[in-house]
């Protein structure tokens, strides 16, 4: 179900002397099962834009439209939306309440008037989606690590099963082992289910290598809407707004200048190994040539 | 959503009520709302009237702040006056049904709504004036002759101002978690009143934790600044008074002495 906004703006207090344009103008299309980056630097309206997306922000000027359907109409289902567009918060460990991890997971489906059964089984599957072994399903939320801890809370949005799930900087405050393994999950549960995945982060290497387009926010605007190797090409202006491409760029750029033949706009590891590779390959063909 | 809420609605501005030592904020105010009772007559209230309008016009604080204090007693102030109105015995001017207006009536209640009014805005610049810290240096520094019977006078001030300053925080993070909630799908305000309580509790469990981590936080990183309170701690900005402030008293004193002259002389 796709998402389209059309010139969205929003203002912090509107009508008094410290107004804040925190989005400005912004249209986009986010069609069903892409998976995007949404990049920016603190304060560049990202989280902003996120909370417009399942109607807990309202607009100050424009329209959002959710599966062809204005949701700020008078008779548009706020509920519905909210299942269908899941939220996972920054820090969403510290929205868990409940006793146990598995009724913490309930609570969203609950919220939906399912019955017991259903309910059950959509918890059930939300956490094996996350992760999360067995063994910790009846244990109180508040014994967990950190990263256990913020898996229940993804699955406490997965289990209304969202079509559209927005993550606001699932990595903060974790270790790098911590981050990896959440970022792997989420692109796990994406080729697993199919459902579109916005990622809104500031750092350009935890988003570019998962995702098909990046949209890079600067002051309320959108500043690029692309694909990850069209964006990091205009890395010198990323770094003007507080930005950078991956490391992994620079690598190869810094190759490229000390004269070795190789391509610079690779954004992943895995690619930079790939096009070393190639270029040992073609430098002992050439050798032996000769 | 709830962060435009703010305690103790200081007004940021520079002037010379603003620079005023807290202390002598907060003795004015006092001797201000009993001179309000003290006075009598029309010329006492003028006397007040007067002294007020200088005082607003020196913290340079627009009056509409003013009367935004004012919104709150609104409710108090109309059953004030319409007791006093129609339960005063005296001489009827006016006969409605059953009910009488009389001339003590209408002269009461309109001192008192007065009265009243000048209570609400006399302590409103005060608090519009004074930032809430200052208020609890002021407040610390002037009940300190009470450590001598052992009341803890440091510590309830520092609890004070903690609390103070936890206030919009918790504001914040309250936001927060109620987005989060509702994210979820959490209905907060439909059902019977029972229902509307069980509802809060994905607010409250989260918010209580939030604040008890805050807490240990808090307690942990002043131990380790080796934090004791008590005697011998000094201030980073020590009150002390200065000319502005020995002024600003005999002005107070002035004013008192005015006040109860013209009620009594004139009046």
């Amino acid at each position: 179900m796709p998402i389209i906004l059309d010139k969205v703006s929003h203002i912090y207090g509107e009508d008094t002397a410290m107004a804040v344009m925190a989005l400005n103008n912004i249209s986009l299309v986010i069609p069903d099962g892409q998976f995007i980056g949404l990049i920016g630097h603190t304060g560049s309206g990202k989280s902003t834009l996120a909370q417009h997306l399942n109607g807990l922000m309202k607009a100050t000027a424009g329209n959002i439209y959710f599966n062809g359907e204005d949701i700020d109409a008078q008779d548009f289902d706020k509920k519905m939306l909210r299942s269908k567009v899941g939220l996972v918060f920054q820090y969403p460990e510290h929205q868990l309440f409940e006793t146990d991890v598995f009724a913490d997971v309930c609570f969203g489906p609950k919220n939906l008037g399912l019955s017991k059964k259903e309910i059950e089984l959509r918890a059930y599957e939300a956490l094996k989606l996350v992760g999360l072994e067995d063994d910790y399903f009846y244990q109180s939320p508040f014994d967990l690590s950190g990263g256990q801890k913020r898996r229940v809370a993804i699955a406490g949005v997965l289990a209304m099963k969202p079509d559209v799930l927005i993550l606001d900087e699932p990595t903060a405050g974790l270790d790098p082992k911590g981050r990896d393994e959440i970022l792997d999950q989420i692109a796990r549960l994406k080729r697993e289910t199919g459902i579109t995945v916005l990622l809104v982060s500031h750092s350009m290497d935890d988003v570019a290598k998962y995702v098909d387009r990046i949209i890079v926010m600067n002051k309320g605007s959108v500043m690029y809407d692309d694909a990850p190797r069209e964006v990091f090409r205009h890395y010198q202006e990323l770094e003007e707004i507080g930005l950078a491409a991956p490391q992994v760029t620079y690598i190869m750029k810094a190759l490229r200048d000390h004269g070795y033949d190789v391509s610079d706009e690779v954004t992943t590891i895995a690619e930079a190994r790939e096009e070393i590779s190639n270029y040992f390959a073609r430098f002992a063909a050439a050798r032996k040539e000769r | 959503m709830l962060r435009d809420i703010t305690l103790g609605q200081y007004y940021q501005a520079d002037s010379v009520i603003h620079r005023l030592d807290p202390r002598v904020k907060l003795g004015t105010t006092v001797l201000f709302i009993i001179s309000l009772f003290v006075f009598q007559g029309v010329w006492g209230y003028l006397a007040a009237g007067l002294f007020l309008v200088l005082v607003i016009r020196l913290s340079t604080v627009p009056f509409k702040f003013m009367v935004k204090g004012m919104r709150s007693i609104v409710f108090l102030l109309s059953i004030t006056v319409i007791f006093n109105l129609f339960l005063t015995p005296g001489e009827p001017v006016v006969q409605l049904w059953k009910l009488t207006i009389t001339r003590e009536g209408i002269e009461l209640a309109v001192l008192l709504a007065i009265r009243l009014s000048f209570l609400i805005i006399g302590s409103s610049v005060m608090t519009l004036t004074t930032t809430p810290n200052q208020l609890t240096d002021g407040l610390e520094k002037m009940l300190r002759p009470l450590n001598k019977i052992k009341v803890p006078v440091h510590e309830i001030a520092m609890m004070m101002s903690i609390a103070l300053r936890f206030i919009p925080i918790l504001m914040e993070e309250t936001d927060k978690i109620m987005k989060a909630q509702l994210a979820r799908c959490a209905d907060f305000d439909s059902g019977n009143l029972i229902k509307k309580a069980k509802s809060l509790v994905p607010l409250l469990v989260p918010l209580f934790i939030s604040a008890f981590r805050r807490a240990n936080d808090l307690a942990m990183a002043m131990e380790a600044r080796c934090y004791r309170g008590g005697d011998h701690r000094t201030k980073m900005k020590p009150l002390h008074y200065e000319k502005r402030d020995y002024i600003a008293y005999v002005v107070v004193v002035c004013y008192l002495v005015c006040g109860i002259a013209a009620g009594r002389l004139i009046g």
